[in-house]
C-alpha cells in the first residue's frame, strides 16, 4: 500500500518536473555543452568555429583581463549601492507603511517592470543629455554640466534598473519578521536603534543576501546600461562577448570567456548562499 | 516600434513615410544599437493588409511572405507597401548595425532572409564561404549593368560572375558643428587633434573597427586598410591617446549630434545629408588625407527560403522609378545613371551627397581582409577596454 503510494507520488513529481526539466535541458544544458565544445576549438579563418582541441582560447583570457576586472568591480559595487538605496525603501514598505496602502505601494515598485528596461534606459539618455537636467541647470546659471556618458550615469542607470530586484527580497524578509520579537526587544529596554541593529537587520539578512546575489549575478552579464549611459567607453565582459560573437566572430574565444563567466557566477552564488544560510541559521538559534 | 505602428494603423503610405522620418529624427532609430543588442531582429512587418490585387506578371509562385536584412532608414517604407500591393508578398524588414553582424548571422544559419544589403568589401567573403550564389540575371530584367558606375559595381562581380548588384554608394567623412568648433576640420589628422582640444569631450568615433581604426591609420598617412602590425600599433597609440577626450564610442551619432551633446563625429554620407538638412550648422567634410568610400549591394543568401520573392523584390528595386524614391528617402548617392537622370537638380547638386570628384580621389574602398583580420579585432577590443 505504502509502496504504491510512493510510486504514485514519484510519478506525480516526475510529471510536475518534466516540462521544466525538458525546457532546461534543451535551452540550457545543450547550448552549454555546445559552448564548452566551442571553447576548446579554433576560430575559422573567416570567423566562426572550426573543430580542434586546444587550450589556446583559455590561455588567451588575459587579453580580456580589463573587461573581467571592470565587471568584477562594477557588479558588487552596483549591488551594494542598490542595497543602500533599497533597504530603507523595503523597511518603510514592510514595517512603517500603512497596511491599507501597502499592496499599492509594493506594486508601484514593480510597475516599472511593465516597460522594457531598454526604453527606460533610453529615457535616462534624454534626462541626462544636454537637453535634460543640464539644460535646467543652465537656466539657473550652472553651465556646462555633463552627466551623460560618465561613470556616474552608468551607476545611476544600474541602481535605477535593478532597484526593484533588491527591494523585493528584503521586503519579503522584513514582512515575515515576527513583530513580537521587536516588542520583546523594546520590553527588555532596547532603544529603537539597537532593536534595529540587534533584531531587525540580522533577521532580514537572508533577504539582503538574496538581493545582493541576484543583482550581482545579473550585473556580471550587464551590457546595455554601460553601453547606453556610458557612451561605450567602458568595456565590460558583456561588451567583450558581443564584440567577439557579432563583430570579430571569434566564437571559440567568446565561448571560453562565457564559460569562465559562468564559472565565476557559480562561485559567487555558492559563496553568497553559504553565507546567507549560515547567517540565517545562527541568528535563529540565537533568538529562539 | 511595433506598438507605435499598430496605434497608427490605418495609415497612408505618405503619412507612414513621414512618420518614419519623424521617428528617425526623434532619435528612436539606432543604427549601431539595433544591431548590437539584437533588437535588429525585432522586426517590423510592413504591408499587413491583404493584397488588393495580385499581379499576374510573375510566372513563379512568390508566396505571401519574404524577409530582407538591411540598414536602418535605408528604404522608403512606401516601396514595400507598393511591392505588396503589386505582388501580394509582404516584406519583413530586419535592421542591422554592422556587416560583421550580418555575416555572423548568415554563418550561424537559419536567418530566413531572401534578400540582404552587404557592403562592397564583404562580398568576396560571402562568396568564398558559399553563403551567396551567383545571381540569375535573367530574373532581373530591370537591372542594367551598362547603366551602373563600374567603380561602385565591380566588387559585386567575382571571376565574371555577378553575386550582388549595387544599391547606392557613399563615403565616411566628418560631421562638424560649425557653431561650436571654429577651427577648420579638413582631414582625419585635424579630427583627432580637434577631438583633444576644441572638441574635448564632444567628439565621437564609430564602434566599428573598419572606420575607427581605418581613419586613425589615415591620420598618420597610412592606408585605411592597413593590417601591418607596426602601422596598427601607431594607430592604436592615436586611439588610446584620444580616448579620454571622446564623448562616446558609438555608431549611433545622430541623436548626440542633434542634441549638441556631441560636436563632431565620424559620419556616413546619408547621415551627414540628413543632419545638414535639419541643422545647417552641421557640416559634412571628407578627409583630404583619405578615408572610406563604399557601395552597398543587394545579394540573395544561398539559404533563402523564398528566392522567387527575393528576385522579384530585387527586380522591383532595380526599376529606376522605384529606386529613385529609395534614394530620396535615404539620402545616399545612386550608382545607376538611369536613376541619376530622374533625380532633381536639388538632389544632385547637394555636395554632401554628390561631392566633387577630386574630393573622392584620396578615399579608399574597404578591403576584405579587414573583415577577418584578428589584429584589427584585438586592437579594437584594447581601445574599448583602455
Amino acid at each position: 500500500m505504502r509502496a504504491a503510494m510512493n510510486t504514485k507520488r514519484n510519478l506525480v513529481t516526475a510529471a510536475l518536473i518534466a516540462p521544466a526539466a525538458a525546457w532546461l535541458f534543451v535551452f540550457l544544458v545543450l547550448p552549454f555543452i555546445a559552448m564548452l565544445v566551442f571553447a576548446f576549438g579554433e576560430r575559422a579563418p573567416e570567423g566562426g568555429y572550426q573543430a580542434a582541441f586546444t587550450f589556446a582560447q583559455f590561455a588567451n583570457l588575459p587579453a580580456r583581463a580589463t573587461a573581467f576586472w571592470n565587471t568584477l568591480l562594477l557588479a558588487p559595487a552596483g549591488a551594494l549601492l542598490c542595497l543602500v538605496v533599497a533597504y530603507p525603501t523595503a523597511y518603510y514598505l514592510a514595517v512603517k507603511a500603512n497596511p491599507r496602502y501597502r499592496l499599492m505601494l509594493v506594486s508601484l515598485v514593480v510597475v516599472p517592470f511593465w516597460t522594457s528596461l531598454l526604453v527606460r534606459t533610453y529615457a535616462w539618455m534624454y534626462i541626462l543629455g544636454s537637453r535634460g537636467i543640464p539644460n535646467l541647470l543652465a537656466l539657473i546659471g550652472i553651465e556646462d554640466v555633463r552627466l551623460l556618458n560618465t561613470p556616474g550615469a552608468v551607476l545611476l542607470g544600474i541602481v535605477y534598473g535593478y532597484l526593484p530586484l533588491m527591494i523585493m527580497p528584503i521586503y519579503v524578509s522584513l514582512e515575515m519578521l515576527d513583530r513580537r520579537l521587536l516588542e520583546a526587544s523594546a520590553d527588555l529596554g532596547a532603544k529603537p536603534v539597537s532593536t534595529f541593529f540587534g533584531v531587525t537587520l540580522p533577521l532580514s539578512l537572508p533577504g539582503v543576501m538574496t538581493g545582493v546575489a541576484l543583482v550581482t549575478i545579473l550585473l556580471l552579464g550587464e551590457y546595455l546600461i554601460p553601453q547606453l549611459l556610458g557612451g561605450g567607453k567602458v568595456f565590460f565582459i558583456g561588451n567583450a562577448l558581443v564584440d567577439l560573437f557579432l563583430q570579430s566572430r571569434n566564437w571559440p574565444f567568446g565561448s571560453a570567456i562565457a564559460v569562465t563567466l559562468v564559472a565565476v557566477v557559480v562561485v559567487v552564488l555558492m559563496v553568497a548562499m553559504r553565507i546567507a544560510w549560515k547567517v540565517a541559521g545562527t541568528r535563529q538559534v540565537d533568538l529562539v | 516600434m511595433t506598438k507605435w505602428y499598430r496605434e497608427n494603423a490605418p495609415i497612408t503610405a505618405d503619412r507612414l513615410a513621414e512618420e518614419l522620418m519623424r521617428l528617425k529624427r526623434g532619435s528612436v532609430t539606432r543604427r549601431h544599437f539595433l544591431g548590437v543588442t539584437g533588437l535588429g531582429l525585432a522586426t517590423a512587418v510592413l504591408a499587413r493588409q491583404p493584397a488588393l490585387f495580385n499581379s499576374t506578371a510573375f510566372a513563379e509562385d512568390l508566396g505571401t511572405q519574404m524577409s530582407i536584412a538591411t540598414w536602418p532608414n535605408y528604404h522608403d517604407p512606401a516601396t514595400f507597401e507598393a511591392f505588396k500591393a503589386a505582388t501580394g508578398v509582404a516584406v519583413e524588414v530586419n535592421v542591422f548595425g554592422s556587416n560583421e553582424e550580418m555575416l555572423a548571422k548568415l554563418q550561424a544559419g537559419g536567418t530566413g532572409w531572401d534578400l540582404f544589403v552587404p557592403t562592397n568589401y564583404t562580398i568576396s567573403t560571402y562568396a568564398k564561404l558559399g553563403l551567396i550564389d551567383e545571381l540569375d540575371l535573367s530574373k532581373l530584367p530591370n537591372y542594367d549593368p551598362s547603366a551602373e558606375n563600374p567603380r561602385f559595381a565591380n566588387e559585386g562581380t567575382i571571376d565574371g560572375k555577378t553575386y550582388a548588384v549595387p544599391k547606392n554608394w557613399g563615403t565616411t567623412g566628418i560631421a562638424v558643428n560649425s557653431d561650436k568648433i571654429k577651427k577648420p576640420v579638413t582631414s582625419w589628422k585635424d579630427f583627432f587633434e580637434v577631438a583633444m582640444t576644441e572638441a574635448d569631450g564632444r567628439a565621437m568615433v564609430h564602434d566599428y573597427q573598419l572606420t575607427t581604426i581605418g581613419n586613425a591609420l589615415v591620420s598618420l598617412g597610412y592606408s585605411f586598410n592597413s593590417i601591418k602590425p607596426d602601422e596598427l600599433a601607431k594607430a592604436e597609440e592615436v586611439l588610446i591617446k584620444v580616448k579620454p577626450h571622446l564623448y562616446a564610442i558609438n555608431s549611433d551619432y545622430q541623436p548626440a549630434m542633434r542634441a549638441t551633446d556631441a560636436w563632431m563625429t565620424m559620419c556616413w554620407t546619408n547621415d551627414g545629408a540628413q543632419l545638414n538638412r535639419d541643422m545647417p550648422e552641421i557640416q559634412f567634410v571628407l578627409g583630404k588625407d583619405g578615408g572610406e568610400i563604399w557601395s552597398d549591394f543587394y545579394a540573395i543568401p544561398k539559404s533563402a527560403a523564398n528566392k522567387p520573392a527575393g528576385y522579384a523584390l530585387l527586380n522591383y528595386l532595380m526599376t529606376p522609378e522605384n529606386a529613385v524614391k529609395e534614394h530620396i528617402a535615404n539620402g545616399a548617392p545612386t550608382t545607376d545613371s538611369r536613376v541619376l537622370k530622374l533625380l532633381s537638380a536639388e538632389v544632385t547638386s547637394n555636395k554632401i551627397v554628390y561631392p566633387e570628384e577630386a574630393a573622392l580621389t584620396p578615399l579608399e574602398f574597404g578591403a576584405a581582409v579587414t573583415l577577418t583580420d584578428p589584429g584589427r579585432a584585438e586592437l579594437m577590443a584594447r581601445f574599448k577596454a583602455a
